[in-house]
């Protein structure tokens, strides 16, 4: 009835995409592990985590194993975390708030974690301490502004967006008065780096804490994603459509910022990859939540892990994620503009 | 034969002390194959109380039943069943597909988890050739034309398979042509037996397809009754100012036209 080819910008099937793009995923994935200063087979790899169930005689040294399990796993598997949540939650929030320019940080959730971690690197200055308040403290910069939009009666989706600005604003000031304040030889780098955001400190303890935040999170949008094209509609066709809209709003808030919250308190903060990633979608697939948001958790998943095996391999020093996200990223999306197709 | 819809007494304030209502009184009822139109001039609180009826906007006073049940305490869903909703002319923001969002009208028949199967696709599919937009199902949404919009929007609605329809000025911005395909799309739908509620700037399309027609000036329905009772000279002139004559014409056309003069 349907040909499917044409829905997609580039003339494949949305599943066969999906499939191709889960392939790309486990060999960027298996490639992340080989790649660092040390470069490791792949079957080797494949022995070692093998061994962690298996009954495998070990014929390889101990210092790789450490290095795969303790070292390249998590940052692996945080990665792919992380990659795939922020830009699920920049893709549900692109369609909740009809709005291109949206990504997760909209409702302050950056400008709040931004302040814990600098409280807490000023204060007690370890690395607990630093992902706890971050996470405390996006939640509260969400809460404010969820608070803040209920008190005007107007347009909901607006007032959701200039309470997050007036919010972020607030945080992110009194992130800089603790910058300025700061000693200048250890906490100010320290809160300066946090910033910039890396996936360097991830430990197994901290995936078991917030892997399963960011899981559900993932799941619920991925359950309720073709409501999300109902949303995007507008507010009031939405609600002629028979979707209860306040409550299908607040899911969607809730589940993009547990994730985003999760995933900054373990990374600092990883910009433009919740911002762009769903358009990146969007040109490959359209604007159908339906097959939009499992393209998008697939495509994020492997740009994150792509650029953080380059910044942590290709050159002497580690650089901060933050920063080649945006560097890589923008020519990418520079030249996937030019092949885009109507709207957005 | 039982209303399908039943509007009684419904008033919509913005400001909570209901000094400064928006319209106030108003009652009507729908039966099946109804095409009822409701004409004045903007900002009478036309479009407000179509979507208060349709449930789209809450806080009104009065009662709303929907085959005899209060719509006020049916689930959103419940009221989407009964009551399909075309809105006011509004551009898309993102290119979704024709076929995509006559499906969206499959929403209320389904759970919050699941998306649209085979048999909702077909049942989009022939609201899409009822309405005859089924050439342009794999057209991205932000390249039609008004006149498509408007049918697509139809379509949707018609997809929710309602007993009613609630259509906010669906001629707005059309040329003639468009205008007339819509009524000719209107009138079939009461022929299925679905009741149509319609607002409308052109007093002629009343004369052609409506069934009972209701002027509303400064916040209550001033006049209701059959098209030709209600559409004269003086319900005219006194409603938009403006001096309006209604003639009968024959030859072939055999109905009333309003004229109006500089």
């Amino acid at each position: 009835m349907f040909s499917k080819d044409k829905r997609t910008g580039i003339g494949i099937a949305p599943g066969k995409l999906m499939i191709i793009f889960a392939v790309m995923l486990v060999a960027i994935a298996v490639s992340a592990l080989m790649l660092g200063q040390s470069t490791i087979s792949a079957a080797i790899i494949f022995k070692i985590i093998a061994s962690q169930f298996l009954q495998i005689d070990r014929t390889w040294p101990l210092t790789l194993e450490s290095i795969v399990l303790d070292i390249r796993l998590p940052r692996l598997l945080a990665g792919i975390l992380v990659g795939a949540g922020l830009s699920i939650s920049g893709a549900s929030f692109q369609g909740l708030f009809r709005n291109p320019l949206v990504s997760p940080h909209i409702l302050g959730v950056s400008a709040g974690a931004g302040l814990g971690a600098a409280l807490a690197i000023l204060f007690f200055g370890n690395i607990v301490a630093i992902q706890l308040l971050s996470f405390i403290f996006s939640l509260l910069a969400v809460s404010m502004t969820y608070g803040l939009s209920r008190v005007y009666r107007t347009t909901p989706i607006l007032m959701l967006v200039l309470s997050g600005i007036i919010v972020g604003a607030l945080f992110s000031s009194c992130t800089s008065l603790l910058k300025y304040i700061a000693d200048p030889v250890n906490d100010m780098p320290s809160i300066v780096f946090w910033l910039l955001g890396s996936l360097n400190n991830v430990s197994n303890r901290d995936l078991i804490v917030v892997g399963p935040v960011i899981m559900i999170g993932i799941s619920v949008l991925l359950l309720i994603r073709w409501r999300i094209n109902l949303l995007a509609m507008g507010e009031e066709d939405a609600r002629t459509l028979g979707v209860n809209t306040n409550r299908i709003r607040l899911t969607i808030i809730i589940s993009a910022t547990m994730i985003s919250a999760a995933a900054v308190s373990i990374t600092g903060i990883i910009g433009w990859i919740g911002l762009v990633i769903p358009h990146i979608g969007r040109l490959l697939v359209g604007p159908d939540n339906k097959y939009l948001l499992p393209v998008v958790v697939l495509v994020g998943a492997s740009y994150l892990v792509a650029v953080d095996t380059l910044a942590r391999s290709a050159f002497d020093t580690e650089i901060p994620i933050g920063i080649l996200t945006a560097l890589v990223g923008a020519p990418i999306f520079a030249y996937l503009l030019r092949k885009t197709r109507s709207g957005w | 034969m039982n209303p399908l819809v039943d509007v009684h007494n419904i008033s919509f304030s913005y400001s909570s002390d209901k000094v400064y209502s928006i319209f106030r009184d108003v009652s009507f009822s729908i039966r099946q194959g109804d095409i009822f139109c409701i004409l004045g001039p903007n900002g009478t609180g036309k479009t407000t109380l179509l979507k208060c009826v349709g449930n789209v906007i809450q806080g009104w006073s009065g009662t709303v039943n929907l085959d005899g049940r209060d719509i006020s305490i049916l689930k959103t869903s419940d009221v989407a069943r009964g009551i399909g909703y075309v809105p006011q002319n509004q551009t898309p923001s993102f290119p979704f597909q024709v076929r995509d969002i006559v499906v969206m009208g499959r929403a209320p028949h389904l759970n919050v988890f699941s998306s649209p199967s085979k048999k909702d696709c077909e049942i989009a599919c022939g609201a899409m050739e009822m309405v005859g937009i089924l050439p342009l199902a794999e057209r991205p949404c932000t390249m039609l034309s008004g006149g498509e919009w408007q049918l697509t929007l139809i379509a949707r609605a018609l997809a929710q398979e309602p007993r009613v329809m609630i259509l906010d000025e669906p001629a707005s911005h059309l040329d003639l042509g468009n205008q007339l395909r819509i009524l000719r799309v209107v009138k079939s739908l009461a022929e299925r037996g679905i009741g149509v509620v319609m607002a409308t700037h052109f007093p002629d399309h009343a004369f052609i397809v409506a069934t009972e027609v209701a002027i509303m000036n400064k916040g209550i329905i001033a006049y209701k009754g059959q098209p030709e009772e209600v559409i004269t000279d003086c319900n005219m002139r006194e409603t938009y100012g403006v001096d309006v004559r209604v003639i009968q014409v024959g030859e072939g056309v055999d109905r009333k036209v309003c004229f109006p003069s500089l």
